[in-house]
């Protein structure tokens, strides 16, 4: 069945009239119909843009670098129809500039417009033999005699009799002058209705149960007329709220011709949508006198709209017949089908897109109880725009990839359901009565049973692509990066259904100058100072291994919160998305969400997601410690005592080894030095025994992206409510920026704090600041012998000399992607959709940057 | 970083006309990586001693590579460079002492040509396999070899040795061979080469190993390590992920054997047998088109290439790396168009869905499973056997329970298992995904049965029922 257009417009006008109207479809295939000489190439530069049209000589001189070389034509073709499904699979209006007399060649264009779900019109330019054959003679690129127009026009003659049967939307016909007085006007297609932005109140399946759809309305605030039987004709919403029906009005429940009559009413007035659905379709079938089975409760329907007349029951087929099979709305940010609808189809028209619409993805299959088996489509569904229908009756309404659907089984017992648009918030009213047998017991919605674990696509990920963040615009994750990140996550990281964040790089302050130093809290001041930064914290940075905890309350809030049922509660994951400790990370969730559990209440949550350095840095990275900084230590504290041994015995000679001594002896005081730093970070612990945690920033909580909106302040004394043990509080302290005196202080802080083995300070702006650095870090000077070498000291004039804008640049869009990742978890977006962002993050973070920055 | 020679020959300062480098003076000699200084802390008659020094400036080292450098990680920056005798000193003992090297001296050609009594000393010797390894490279060619290990830290005793060793070898030893030997047997020890390699590297081995490296042992070995490995983005990229994690790169790079904590020859022949018992099930199936989901390197993939029955052979891995390797192994670039048309090879991971792996007579997941973590593999059942649903799929896996036979095994039998399962575990597991998802299983034994303890590999063979 094809998608219902307005019927062909009589093209056949006398010549009178002043201009000739022609509308196409603005989404679809225009086919310029005339022989060679006929005018198709001004024709098409006077009505389209240049873009819009495709053209068979252009196509040949792509290939063959001559558009007149008759034996380029398949390859020419070739291209043509790879461009013109292009544009097409895009959605954009497309003209084809050849011949098109033949059948053949028309064909296959049809089909590519048919392939792509959208409408095609012919416009047939028909001009007489001779003065096609002259325009030829007069351009001198145009080799071929009279005999060849003669040929297309016997050919575009009989095509003129066969074009309206093959398969085209309109055939506008142009002769003589009117090809001179024509209007093109681009019509969209009927099922976009963007420009109604609601609200709306979208009903599921009802089913003839009409008391209830009366219930539900009232419920939903509409004021119900009734004609003077008393039977509902029409209902209204104060606020103006449109209903948007998703179909299946009618068959198995009481009162079908009660259902017609209200919808019809609120449809006429306006204060109503409706699509159709797969019931309404049968019904007008039968009522039109095909030959269908009367099954799956039609037989109520036809008796109900016998008893109710022939009048109404002409009405009601005129109704049903005209619905469409799906509506695009708001922007295109929401669209609602019967059986729902693929991304790909959206504002589309084909008969393929009606039956998705109508029966949804059918494979072929039949199940136990043989109804269609219909293949999962919303567990594959990526598309922006919500999409809600029903048709296949669920128990209870659930989110699947920004899908839902409404079924639930009013008929059978069931509720009728309405989700109030935008507010995503669902109304129901239960049956009065169960009016039919199910033929299958009702299930949770199809993918939604299995849907977190595993409703990942590779698609969702590899490659390059760009993401869209509010934080830091347009971000390009290229491919190599996916490609680490891939294998980083897939081997080791954590259920993604925990891994709401993964925490930013941050970038060092802009180097100093100052004698003897690579960083200093001044350069971190003055930058802050200088982008209109009032305050910022300086916060003690930890020597540890970061981490974020994602933890539930309980198990219950895991499974409502995180869709993650098999008991567990949280993670504790590193920067990679690792779990820490293997063996006893349960226990130190365990034991985590005891020593925050103050939070819960506090916060109005149960569950909250922090930011954390895991204590001491040996009970993680001891392995690196030993392979890298202990084997610097050991190798240097070996070598130099020896080399010094070797240069006395040689001074001893007589010989002048003065300087190079010397320069042996600075190096092994550094080497010493480097060792007492490490040796700082390295505490023993065994198992959790020893292990701390500070977290120093509550990423977020139900309903709150808390590192996107609170202060600093705000942060640290929320945290500084815990009290337990396993917490090491994060010492920090508020800079105004314009007190000399207040920064001064704070630069004695730090060199108080890394002169006693500290790692350094975080600066950050106290109040969250859009388009700043959201930190820098100011490492101390001992510190950095372990990233910059022992001897760094000595070579300050080439460290200065330092690159820091791709590290800048990248703290700041891993930023952006980390609080994208958690407000869209918190605005409920699908796993994938959060996953993205966690995933592009880690994609960054394998951009091969400076690693000692 | 320093190294030592001494001789006792007579008159002991002859040394100094072999190294063209006169005992009483010191001299500075400019390399690209730092300055070497060559003076003498000793020279008598009876015993004569020179010392080289190398002082290495790794700030400026570092500097003077370019980002896509092989190493580029932290361990570039804070590395043993300045004080390890690396491959850095065998260049520079190369450079300095080039004319004696050759076995020139136009003084004193015949104490050139002739063994001497020599005594070397390297306090620090980076060594990876221990003093073990240093004796197994150095004993062969005349030397008596003393290696003693260098603890890690002195304030965590419990962190046992470094992977250093202070090494001293003496013997009678013509000097230029000791000098080649040193030059070749560095980097060797070392592991990783701190130079850049060029095209030419073949022709400088065999030049400095002439006479000596084609006789010995462990010639192999040296070849493998003085050559290297080389890299390319995706592990740069593979490094910075590590360095995040405060882990090392290798933590990220697993052995590519399975078994890998057994001897090279049991690991090879249960690898053949489950290959070959893998092979004989999938053409009991019957199947043509056949997907191996975690191919790593290719092993597999070869031998099903090798087969002209399988019509369409497609490996997919995780590791770029191992795809490479895996493209390399079936000469993917240069095999006909026929031939590179039935195979295809892309990184995909077990844990997404993908429509790549859809549509294959079999699937195998040979050794794989154990290598996801055990909340993760409801994703990969999901992905295989309800997303990608060949017709049949073929899981092999260990059998924990026949690790009583492994001696010293402690653990599990390969450093990246996440969990290896007893026979009743994965017949557990097998039974119940196959009901889950519409297939039948099958259980099989693949290696040599133990009586109790079954066989050392476990395979499900499911189909689609």
């Amino acid at each position: 069945m094809a998608e219902r257009t307005e019927p062909d417009e009589e093209t056949m006008n006398d010549a009178g009239t002043e201009v000739r109207e022609i509308g196409v479809p603005s989404m679809g295939l225009v086919l310029l119909v005339g022989v060679s000489g006929s005018g198709k190439t001004t024709f098409g530069a006077a009505h389209f843009r240049s873009s819009q049209v495709v053209s068979s000589d252009f196509c040949r001189g792509l290939v063959s670098d001559d558009p007149n070389d008759q034996a380029a034509t398949p390859d020419a073709f070739d291209v043509l129809h790879y461009i013109v499904g292009t544009r097409l699979r895009r959605g954009l209006l497309t003209v084809v500039d050849a011949t098109n007399v033949q059948a053949s060649a028309r064909a296959s264009l049809v089909r590519l417009a048919k392939e792509n779900n959208v409408l095609v019109d012919a416009i047939v330019l028909d001009v007489p033999e001779a003065v096609a054959v002259e325009r030829n003679a007069r351009r001198p690129d145009r080799g071929f005699g009279a005999h060849v127009v003669a040929r297309q026009h016997k050919d575009l003659k009989r095509s003129l009799r066969l074009l309206r049967k093959e398969g085209f939307r309109r055939v506008h016909v142009l002769r003589g002058d009117e090809i001179e007085r024509v209007v093109i006007t681009p019509e969209k297609p009927w099922n976009d209705r963007r420009e109604l932005r609601g609200p709306f109140d979208i009903v599921g399946d009802v089913h003839g149960c009409a008391t209830e759809l009366v219930m539900l309305l009232e419920k939903l605030g509409y004021a119900i007329t009734r004609d003077d039987a008393g039977r509902a004709v029409d209902a209204a919403h104060p606020e103006g709220r449109t209903a948007v029906f998703v179909g299946d009005l009618v068959d198995r429940g009481p009162d079908t011709p009660g259902v017609l009559r209200l919808v019809m009413g609120m449809t006429a007035g306006g204060a109503a949508l409706c699509v159709a659905g797969n019931h309404e379709a049968k019904l007008v079938r039968a009522l039109k006198g095909a030959k269908v089975q009367v099954q799956h409760g039609l037989g109520e329907s036809l008796a109900q709209l016998e008893a109710a007349g022939p009048a109404f029951t002409q009405d009601a087929r005129a109704f049903m017949d005209r619905l469409l099979s799906h509506l695009v709305l708001d922007d295109g940010r929401l669209v609602v089908a019967h059986a729902g609808l693929k991304e790909a189809y959206h504002g589309r028209s084909s008969a393929r897109v009606r039956s998705f619409a109508l029966y949804g993805d059918t494979t072929g299959e039949t199940d136990e109880y043989g109804l269609p088996v219909r293949y999962p489509w919303a567990r594959e569904y990526r598309g922006k725009a919500m999409v809600v229908y029903g048709h296949t009756p669920v128990l209870e309404p659930e989110w699947v990839n920004n899908t839902i659907c409404l079924d639930t089984g009013v008929v059978f017992g069931g509720r009728l359901t309405a989700l109030r648009y935008p507010e995503k918030e669902v109304v129901q009213v239960a049956a009065l009565e169960q009016y039919y047998e199910p033929v299958r017991p009702l299930t949770p919605a199809a993918g939604a049973e299995e849907r977190e674990p595993t409703a990942l696509n590779i698609d969702d990920v590899a490659g390059t692509r760009w993401h869209t963040t509010e934080h830091a615009g347009r971000v390009k994750i290229p491919e190599e990066n996916a490609a680490a990140a891939l294998e980083v996550m897939s081997r080791f990281a954590v259920d993604p259904r925990w891994l709401i964040y993964l925490p930013p790089t941050m970038a060092p302050a802009p180097t100093s100058t100052l004698d003897g130093f690579l960083e200093h809290p001044e350069q971190a001041f003055a930058e802050y100072a200088a982008a209109g930064v009032g305050e910022v914290v300086c916060e003690e940075k930890h020597m540890g291994s970061r981490a974020v905890a994602v933890l539930a309350r309980d198990a219950e809030a895991a499974r409502r919160r995180f869709a993650v049922s098999d008991g567990t509660t949280g993670v504790v994951y590193t920067r990679t998305g690792r779990a820490f400790f293997s063996h006893g990370h349960d226990e130190l969730v365990a034991r985590l969400t005891d020593a925050v559990s103050p939070l819960f209440e506090e916060l109005d949550t149960d569950w909250v997601a922090l930011d954390c350095e895991l204590l001491p840095w040996s009970a993680k990275a001891e392995g690196l410690i030993k392979e890298q900084y202990a084997s610097v230590g050991a190798a240097a504290l070996t070598a130099l005592p020896e080399a010094s041994a070797a240069l006395a015995r040689a001074a001893s000679r007589g010989l002048d080894v003065s300087a190079l001594a010397g320069r042996v002896a600075s190096r092994e005081a550094n080497a010493a030095a480097y060792r007492a730093a490490y040796g700082a970070y390295v505490r023993r612990t065994d198992g959790l025994e020893g292990v701390t945690l500070a977290p120093f920033q509550i990423l977020a909580a139900e309903g709150r992206a808390l590192a996107a909106t609170e202060t600093h302040r705000w942060h640290l004394e929320k945290i500084a409510t815990l009290t337990d043990p396993l917490i090491t509080p994060t010492r920090h302290r508020f800079v105004d920026l314009t007190s000399a005196e207040q920064r001064a202080e704070a630069t004695r802080w730090w060199l108080d704090l890394t002169a006693a083995g500290g790692e350094g300070m975080v600066v950050k702006p106290a109040a969250p600041t859009k388009r700043v650095q959201p930190g820098l870090k100011v490492r101390g000077r001992e510190y950095l012998r372990i990233i910059y070498g022992p001897d760094y000291t000595d070579s300050l004039d080439v460290l200065r000399n330092r690159g820091l804008g791709r590290k800048r640049n990248l703290a700041l869009r891993e930023h952006g992607l980390g609080i994208e990742a958690l407000t869209r978890f918190l605005a409920g977006e699908p796993l994938w959709s959060v996953h993205q962002m966690a995933f592009a993050v880690l994609a960054l973070e394998s951009e091969p940057v400076d690693p000692r920055l | 970083m320093l190294l030592t020679l001494t001789t006792t020959h007579r008159p002991a300062t002859d040394l100094g006309h072999l190294l063209h480098k006169h005992p009483d003076r010191v001299q500075e000699l400019r390399q690209s990586f730092g300055t070497a200084t060559v003076f003498y802390p000793e020279a008598s008659d009876e015993r004569c001693t020179v010392a080289l020094l190398v002082e290495i400036d790794p700030v400026r080292l570092a500097r003077s590579a370019g980002r896509r450098t092989p190493d580029f990680s932290l361990a570039k920056y804070v590395n043993d460079r300045s004080y390890a005798a690396s491959s850095l000193l065998g260049v520079a003992l190369a450079d300095v002492f080039s004319t004696a090297r050759r076995g020139r001296s136009d003084a004193r050609q015949a104490v050139a040509d002739a063994p001497m009594p020599l005594e070397i000393r390297v306090p620090v010797l980076p060594c990876r396999g221990g003093p073990e390894i240093a004796r197994r490279v150095f004993e062969p060619l005349g030397w008596t070899v003393t290696a003693d290990p260098i603890a890690l830290d002195d304030r965590f005793p419990e962190w046992g040795d470094s992977r250093y060793v202070s090494l001293s070898l003496s013997g009678d030893v013509r000097l230029a061979d000791a000098l080649n030997q040193l030059h070749v047997l560095l980097p060797v020890l070392d592991e990783a080469k701190h130079y850049w390699q060029s095209d030419d590297e073949v022709d400088k081995l065999l030049r400095s190993g002439e006479g000596w490296l084609t006789a010995h042992p462990d010639r192999e070995l040296i070849t493998r390590r003085y050559l290297g490995r080389s890299s390319s983005l995706p592990r740069v990229a593979l490094a910075r992920l590590a360095e995040l994690d405060d882990t090392t790169e290798d933590a990220l790079e697993p052995p590519e054997d399975e078994e890998a904590l057994q001897p090279p020859a049991r690991r090879a022949s249960l690898n053949v047998q489950r290959h070959e018992a893998v092979l004989e099930a999938l053409r009991e199936l019957g199947a043509r088109s056949v997907i191996d989901l975690g191919c790593g390197p290719g092993q597999f993939l070869a031998k099903l290439a090798a087969e002209p029955s399988f019509t369409k052979v497609t490996g997919t891995d995780v590791s770029t790396r191992s795809l490479q390797i895996a493209a390399r192994r079936l000469h993917l670039d240069t095999v006909g168009d026929r031939q590179a048309a039935r195979i295809d090879l892309f990184q995909g991971a077990l844990t997404y869905e993908d429509a790549r792996f859809a549509g294959f007579d079999a699937a195998v997941l040979m050794e794989v499973v154990e290598h996801v973590d055990p909340p993760r593999l409801a994703a990969l059942e999901r992905v295989v056997l309800a997303t990608a649903r060949p017709r049949a799929v073929l899981v092999t896996t260990p059998n924990r329970e026949y690790n009583a036979n492994y001696e010293d095994l402690t653990g599990m039998r390969h450093p990246d298992h996440r969990f290896e399962w007893s026979r009743a575990e994965f017949e557990s597991w097998a039974t119940r995904v196959a009901g889950d998802h519409g297939y039948t299983v099958e259980l099989r034994g693949v290696g040599d049965r133990d009586p109790e303890l079954g066989t050392p590999t476990q395979m499900a063979v499911f189909r689609r029922g």
